[in-house]
């Protein structure tokens, strides 16, 4: 959309283009919108797949086949794994709240490079549309877990091939994003923005995008030898072809390795805007938590093998995997202490954006000290493939960034929307979810201590106590996520408007502009000359 | 929530993880009993003022300095309990572990084929790792060991040795389609006596069937035992090949070379669907989902399966 200053003071949400209704939205360029736009998809997608992890736990609180078989639950763990990695988690935050804050953030009208980010969004739907072709034709739905896994992804008779180009489409789709987010950093910061006067959210941001460049193009790689081994019968992965099915984990764990950083970087980067707007005080050691994420983003590559302890890899190998694993637990650790000491004597205001963060320190802790625990060779050895794993990764991804995204929402909804939502009932399904939460996947640790492999159907009995308290944490965990999510579209659609610049408090540059913003964002650009967490003004008088 | 420990990693790994999970929690709870804390003591009520603090350089260089010693010690012990792991010893009792979608079978040296894995207590044991057709993993939570089984991975190994006596369980813990997770069996460790005393008795390599046994349960044992029933199901539904109830002796409609005919379910069409199971394939299914059972069914058993179909046409 072209610029148009009769239409200044209207909101993005009133402002009327070239188009109206629907295509208004879906062929909007205003990154605004686009942010939007991925969050209803996402919002959409989720409750499908949650849906999906609801039943595969029921059909695990006994024993033998409860409300399932095998074929169905194999197939269902696979579209859950393919939504909530490739549809959900990857493009995540970065999509929705990068998109929608990264140029208010730093002072900018729009991202670098409008109708790229409007393709990005298209290609995600396009991509989504063919995964989901998967599921009603050919063979049936794919039933090789979201890994694709060589030499199985060739042999099932299902209908692998669609969900592995989906995947590929969204790849380009990820890649145009971190593109995108890359240059506007790089060239449309506020006058006076310097880079460590540079907000942290948009800092994790940059790290992923890098990622995002650098990483995505070999999964797309691998996922095209896939279809052309299918296809064309040539010899990749496939050992009965003369492939190698070991380097197709290589190549899809040099990925989806660092992938789990794009994940989490930004949800680290949305915490670390959480806490000292709620604390009203600085962050603590900004420079640490700049410096951490460069190092988590550039160390991330480097150790895709310890996915592979147990794959026949040589023992040297498998020692450097090792020792780099530990090695990049450090920032996230200098994070997580940096965020508690920004608590320490601050002014601590407890509204449900800072529930979200305080909850995802205590799950991220219990993921990231997890993850030590497959980080070592001989303990990895016994909990590889096993629950263990199932339950480290989903406080990591579920737990790091699912808290961080509920986070978000709650801490920029009033800005997004121009609409409050219910406090009381957001607390309500806060506290359900994370009771939910924790019962739902703690027992998973000792059924992967206790040798319950994953992508199991059906159990031994011995594993039957710590399911059924799995099982039931699932149907707590969903009656919180119905709250939060009905809490929220009804607040969106009809919650008490509000035009308050700055609810909460906030020193960035988004809680300057006007609420909900404007098409432009800034009347005028602001020039900047502090850092962007300075509360000293509230150091020194009393009036918070 | 350890199982019962009954190798000799297991010590190792135990301390790996009681140091890991000690570090851990130590952690966990003072971060937590910290955030605690912090919300009482700062609370907007009993602090409205917040102090200006940017950060500490020497709280930094102490926090990165302290997990960095803390995380050397847990590789360090994660390296020590596993190098035993990988250093397979030159002498040791020699069995092939076979893995198949999705049942496992154990050869051992003298020829001798079980669907269990049998073992001498305190001796070494040496696995080589033998896959048919996808990535299996060979898993015994109680010995804290596991090792991909990959096709076409020639020399693949993994070692242990048994402490004590009893009957342990082998997962398979690498996805591998539709009937993983029923694709586990026994670890039974004997007393090294004993084991010998089995090990030589070549009877049950060629067993002699007795005049009076009932054959169609001998069948049963054998269809049980090589894993056919995860796919053939004995009561008529369809899983992934077609199911063995009442089909014997009737015309049944196949796809040779690519041309359809019927043939007669018979002794002959069932040794050929064991031995070579892409030669006739029955119409509504695909090629490739079944490899052969050559070396693996004798044609001693071939004859025990028919007879158990013909019994469950009755």
């Amino acid at each position: 959309m072209s610029d148009n200053t009769n239409h200044k003071e209207v909101s993005y949400l009133e402002y009327q283009g070239k188009y109206r209704g629907i295509l208004g939205w879906i062929l909007s360029t205003d990154h605004k919108r686009i942010g939007l736009l991925y969050l209803y998809t996402m919002l959409l997608f989720f409750s499908i797949a949650a849906i999906l992890g609801l039943l595969m736990k029921t059909q695990l609180i006994a024993p033998g086949e409860t409300i399932m078989g095998p074929q169905t639950y194999n197939s269902f763990f696979t579209l859950h794994g393919i939504i909530m990695i490739f549809i959900i988690v990857v493009p995540g935050l970065p999509a929705v709240f990068g998109n929608f804050f990264l140029p208010i953030m730093i002072g900018a009208k729009d991202v670098a490079f409008p109708r790229i980010n409007l393709l990005s969004w298209w290609l995600y739907i396009i991509g989504i549309l063919i995964v989901l072709t998967s599921q009603f034709t050919g063979g049936g739905p794919p039933d090789t877990g979201w890994t694709f896994y060589a030499p199985y992804s060739f042999q099932t008779p299902t209908n692998v091939l669609p969900a592995v180009f989906g995947a590929f489409v969204m790849g380009f789709s990820s890649i145009l994003t971190g593109i995108n987010f890359v240059v506007t950093i790089h060239r449309m910061r506020a006058p006076g923005m310097k880079w460590l006067r540079m907000p942290l959210f948009p800092w994790t941001l940059y790290g992923t995008a890098w990622i995002q460049i650098l990483a995505t193009p070999v999964i797309g790689i691998t996922l095209m030898l896939i279809i052309a081994e299918r296809m064309l019968g040539i010899g990749f992965f496939d050992p009965a072809l003369g492939g190698d099915p070991i380097l197709y984990q290589h190549l899809f764990w040099i990925y989806s390795h660092p992938a789990v950083y794009i994940m989490i970087l930004p949800a680290m980067g949305v915490i670390s805007e959480i806490i000292p707007v709620f604390s009203r005080k600085s962050i603590f050691g900004y420079r640490a938590i700049v410096l951490s994420t460069m190092a988590i983003a550039f160390v991330g590559y480097f150790v895709w093998g310890h996915h592979m302890f147990t794959s026949g890899m040589s023992g040297r190998a498998l020692f450097t995997f090792s020792f780099l694993t530990f090695l990049v637990a450090i920032p996230s650790a200098i994070k997580v202490f940096n965020w508690v000491a920004t608590m320490h004597k601050g002014s601590l205001h407890l509204h449900t954006p800072f529930f979200w963060a305080l909850s995802f320190l205590f799950v991220f802790m219990i993921g990231g000290l997890t993850g030590l625990v497959l980080g070592a060779l001989a303990t990895n050895v016994h909990l590889h493939d096993t629950h263990f794993v199932v339950a480290h990764f989903h406080f990591i991804v579920f737990g790091g960034t699912g808290f961080a995204f509920m986070g978000a929402v709650h801490y920029w909804f009033p800005k997004m929307f121009g609409r409050m939502y219910d406090a009381n009932w957001a607390n309500l399904g806060w506290g359900i979810f994370f009771i939910g939460f924790l019962s739902l996947y703690l027992p998973m640790f000792f059924l992967g201590m206790s040798g319950m492999p994953r992508r199991y159907y059906d159990y031994l009995p011995e594993f039957h106590g710590m399911n059924i308290l799995s099982s039931m944490g699932a149907w707590v965990m969903i009656s919180g996520i119905l709250i939060i999510f009905a809490n929220l579209i009804r607040s969106a659609r009809s919650g008490p408007k509000t035009t308050e610049k700055n609810p909460w408090g906030g020193k960035t540059l988004e809680w300057q502009v006007d609420t909900p913003p404007t098409l432009e964002n800034f009347d005028e650009i602001p020039a900047v000359d502090k850092t962007p967490y300075d509360y000293r003004d509230y150091a020194e008088n009393t009036n918070s | 929530m350890y199982p019962l420990g009954a190798s000799t990693f297991v010590e190792g790994v135990n301390n790996a993880f009681v140091f890991i999970l000690g570090v851990s929690f130590f952690f966990l709870i003072s971060i937590t009993a910290v955030i605690i804390y912090f919300l009482i003591r700062y609370n907007k009520k009993r602090n409205p003022k917040p102090t200006h603090v940017e950060g500490n350089n020497w709280l930094e260089f102490i926090w990165t300095a302290i997990p960095l010693v803390l995380v050397m010690g847990m590789f360090y012990y994660g390296y020590v309990a596993w190098i035993p792991m990988k250093r397979i010893p030159d002498e040791g009792f020699h069995v092939t572990a076979n893995a198949r979608m999705w049942s496992f079978s154990f050869t051992y040296d003298n020829g001798r084929v079980t669907d269990k894995l049998f073992v001498p207590k305190d001796t070494a044991i040496i696995l080589s790792l033998n896959a048919r057709d996808v990535l299996h993993s060979l898993y015994i939570p109680a010995f804290r060991i596991k090792e991909d089984m990959v096709p076409g991975l020639t020399d693949n190994r993994m070692w242990f040795q048994a402490n004590n006596t009893g009957t342990f369980t082998i997962f398979c813990a690498e996805y591998c389609g539709l009937q993983h997770a029923l694709m586990y069996t026994d670890l039974v460790v004997m007393e090294p006596d004993e084991f010998w005393e089995w090990y030589a008795d070549t009877t049950a390599v060629a067993p002699v069937i007795p005049e009076d046994a009932n054959l169609a349960l001998l069948g049963r044992q054998v269809v049980e035992s090589k894993g056919c029933i995860a796919c053939h199901s004995l009561d008529g539904t369809v899983v992934i090949g077609p199911s063995f109830l009442g089909k014997f002796g009737d015309p049944v409609r196949v796809i040779t070379d690519g041309v359809e005919r019927e043939i007669i379910y018979d002794e002959e069409y069932v040794r050929r669907s064991i031995y070579d199971p892409d030669y006739d394939i029955t119409v509504g299914f695909r090629r490739g989902q079944m490899l052969s059972y050559e070396g693996e069914v004798t044609e001693d058993e071939v004859m025990l399966i028919i007879e158990f179909l013909k019994s469950l046409n009755e």
